[in-house]
């Protein structure tokens, strides 16, 4: 051969290197860009979301005056008469003796957040014999204090944070007197939706995911690997059979809302299920998911190897003891992980819920499949509403929420798919 | 597997159905976004301070809240609407058609629309009229022809040369929700009306002039910044020079980001809004079902609730949350009213 040939064939391999090397690197950066975008947006809800696992509270001295409650502490009507707010009052008007002008009170009084007076009340009734003690206890502090105690490294100003002077005098008193304090925040673990930011929980709206949930995946899961099996095993294969399943695939696609405009039409004004509740939000959420459990099943079953059907039916197993025995044991874990897949996918919705009333103000922990409720993104949202700066924190702690939720989730999946996992 | 998930659905339906028609327990309000925040606040101490449960609540807007309302009677729709403008004859008929006649209106105080920049720059000083000319797609011929020509102003400057020479750059809500409408209704229109040519125009041909008054400019100076307010609060933060329209009680409680520009002489604030001195600004209501009184354990006492004076009295919670209270004798007037039950 002679040397041009030789060079030119050099040249092409070079070249040909050449883009494989730069494939790669397009590869690599691609990646890269995906983490770093990651990295922000992790780094960015984690340090503005930390700080919501904290809340101030201020510790008073409270005097239970025996006259200021009923005579049957059995009572519950009574009980809850009771003027806790005055006993909370005349406690920080002890605190703070000089503290006399009536708008000064009034300034005073608000550095407590209005749930102070539930609190105390629920600790008396948890315990009604320190009636006639002075206790002390910690009472959550107002979402400004909160504010200004996190932020007030930050900020060269305090005045600007929504206090006065005066007020930021009183904080200071208080802190120095070690009565107050942050402490973990017990309150966003274990209560419903609040107006106030200091009062806010996250449960019933994590309760709310859970029940809506559980009715997708009850409804779902059977359905879906029903059906699954049927198409892909029994039915006929004609142009019926067709049409249905270029409808399943249609379906996978269509936008979440019309499932909920769809729910609210059937579920709710025809079948009259209640508004808002788990099971009409779990109705529609398995309606959305069907699609994704259907196609993903029939594809593991479509994966089955065929030797495993021709042995079964080779011993004289029937069809439907081939199928339950042999094939979907053995597509069984990848019917779980489809199904965690539309159940991630649920978790995330809010669109449909919009239509069937979910997206609502609900303080009541749900109980039951009918109460009202909402749902852990539908919460994220209607807290980044607020106008209150502290839910600015509690939306990002409520992310955080979801997404450890979801951690969850897809651990359950991977575990299980293991246990299960059959290799041939 | 087939024959018991369907039996499952049908239990669950089942008791769906059963549970729907047996009584409700808890208060189910609809309507404006804007009253939201306020029936939110009532509903949270109503539920926390009386042994009831606490009232469930919905922001579906003001149009959607009545359309919800007045489908029927009974424990399947709600109770009560809120709303930040007066309900309309052809929704009173809708409401009528189906059998939801008697209607108790309650008005629980005012909102004012905040027009608010950052506050590191100086404060606007601002007219409806100026408001008009720098946000309405066609305003008259600058040249004083008594015609409409499409928007020429691009900064402050050229709108009025007292302001500042800056670009017109304004972040609002979207049509869809309701303070756009209170907006485009009290500042636009009484923008407009500061032309007497085009005032005249109400008479003659309405359709044009509202279309004049209330069409909004679509090049670029007018942004539709969405449904959250919040996001607009942070916007003006990083971008100084553009001015946001949003609910008073978000100026108030981000007062230490951003300062309301000043209208007509008057700055937004507590007393303004109140006096009807701060031209843009407008009532909010709710209104309920004097059938569902009675039936649902605790609309009588919500309503005790909401119009108690440690709730919409002038050092009430609400107004910590931003309403602006009535004057005293107007809530006293609306608080007997509302205990008689008395209808529209």
């Amino acid at each position: 051969m002679d040397n041009r040939t030789i060079d030119l064939m050099q040249k092409r391999l070079r070249r040909r290197y050449a883009r494989e090397t730069r494939f790669q690197w397009y590869g690599r950066i691609s990646i890269a860009i995906a983490l770093i975008f990651l990295m922000f947006l992790f780094v960015n809800i984690f340090s503005k979301g930390y700080s919501a696992f904290q809340q101030s509270a201020i510790m008073l001295t409270v005097n239970l005056d025996e006259s200021e409650f009923p005579q049957d502490r059995k009572d519950p009507g009574a009980m809850m008469a009771v003027d806790y707010g005055g006993l909370i009052k005349q406690s920080l008007y002890r605190q703070f003796p000089e503290v006399t002008e009536r708008k000064d009170k009034r300034a005073l009084f608000q550095l407590i957040s209005p749930g102070a007076v539930y609190a105390l009340r629920d600790q008396v009734a948890a315990n009604p014999d320190s009636i006639g003690n002075s206790i002390d206890v910690w009472l959550p502090a107002n979402d400004d204090v909160d504010m200004y105690i996190k932020h007030v490294a930050d900020q060269a100003d305090a005045t600007a944070m929504r206090l006065s002077e005066q007020q930021v005098v009183w904080i200071e008193k208080l802190r120095t007197d070690q009565r107050l304090e942050k402490k973990f925040n017990r309150i966003f673990f274990t209560s419903g939706d609040s107006r106030e930011p200091e009062l806010a929980g996250i449960r019933g709206a994590l309760t709310g995911s859970f029940l809506t949930l559980v009715v997708t995946l009850l409804l779902s899961f059977p359905i879906g690997v029903g059906a699954a099996i049927y198409l892909e095993e029994f039915a006929p294969k004609n142009r019926w059979t067709d049409l249905v399943e270029v409808n399943v695939n249609n379906l996978a696609a269509v936008p979440s809302i019309i499932f909920g405009l769809l729910g609210l039409a059937v579920f709710i004004n025809f079948f009259g299920v209640p508004r808002s509740a788990p099971l009409v939000g779990g109705l529609v959420l398995t309606l959305m998911t069907l699609p994704t459990i259907i196609i993903s099943s029939r594809a593991v079953i479509k994966a089955v190897p065929p030797s495993i059907r021709e042995a079964a039916l080779g011993v004289g197993a029937s069809h439907v003891q081939t199928v339950f025995s042999h094939v979907v044991p053995l597509a069984l874990p990848g019917m779980l992980t489809g199904t965690i897949i539309g159940m991630g996918r649920a978790l995330g919705e809010t669109a449909p819920l919009l239509m069937i009333g979910m997206v609502a103000f609900v303080v009541d922990v749900p109980t039951s499949f009918t109460d009202s409720s909402t749902a852990l993104p539908v919460q994220i949202y209607l807290w980044a509403d607020s106008p209150e700066r502290g839910f600015e924190e509690r939306t990002s702690a409520a992310i955080m929420v979801l997404l450890g939720f979801l951690v969850v989730m897809n651990a359950a999946a991977v575990y299980l798919r293991k246990r299960f996992e059959h290799k041939w | 597997m087939n024959k018991a998930s369907s039996l499952l659905v049908a239990t669950l339906l089942g008791l769906g159905i059963n549970q729907a028609h047996a009584a409700r327990d808890n208060i189910q309000i609809v309507g404006s976004s804007t009253v939201y925040p306020f029936s939110t606040v009532v509903a949270e101490h109503f539920g926390k301070g009386t042994g009831f449960k606490t009232p469930k609540v919905e922001a579906t807007g003001s149009g959607g809240g009545f359309k919800l309302f007045c489908s029927g009677i009974g424990v399947d729709y709600p109770d009560i609407t809120n709303s930040s403008r007066a309900i309309k004859p052809s929704e009173i008929e809708n409401c009528a058609s189906n059998g939801v006649k008697d209607i108790v209106e309650v008005k629980i105080g005012y909102d004012g629309i905040a027009l608010a920049n950052s506050n590191q720059v100086p404060v606007m000083h601002l007219s409806l009229k100026d408001i008009f000319l720098a946000l309405a797609k066609q305003v008259p011929d600058p040249a004083g022809a008594e015609k409409l020509v499409a928007n020429p102003y691009r900064t402050w400057k050229q709108v009025n040369g007292s302001l500042p020479d800056t670009a017109i750059e304004v972040l609002g809500p979207p049509p869809t929700s309701g303070t756009r409408d209170a907006f485009v209704e009290l500042a636009m229109d009484g923008g407009c009306n500061s032309f007497d040519w085009i005032k005249a125009m109400e008479k003659t041909a309405k359709q044009a002039y509202e279309a004049t008054c209330q069409t909004i400019r679509e090049d670029g100076a007018f942004i539709e910044a969405g449904e959250n307010d919040n996001l607009i609060v942070q916007k003006l933060e990083a971008n100084p020079k553009a001015i946001g329209i949003f609910g008073y009680s978000y100026l108030e409680q981000n007062s230490d980001r951003i300062q309301g520009s000043i209208i007509d002489g008057v700055e937004p604030g507590f007393e303004t809004i109140a006096s009807g001195e701060y031209s843009v600004s407008r009532p909010l209501l709710f209104y309920v079902k004097k059938a569902h009184v009675g039936s649902i354990p605790g609309i009588a006492e919500y309503l005790a609730e909401f119009t108690s004076e440690k709730a919409w009295g002038e050092d009430g919670y609400l107004s910590d949350k931003g309403l602006i209270p009535m004057p005293d004798a107007e809530r006293k007037q609306v608080a007997a009213d509302v205990k008689a039950l008395k209808t529209m």
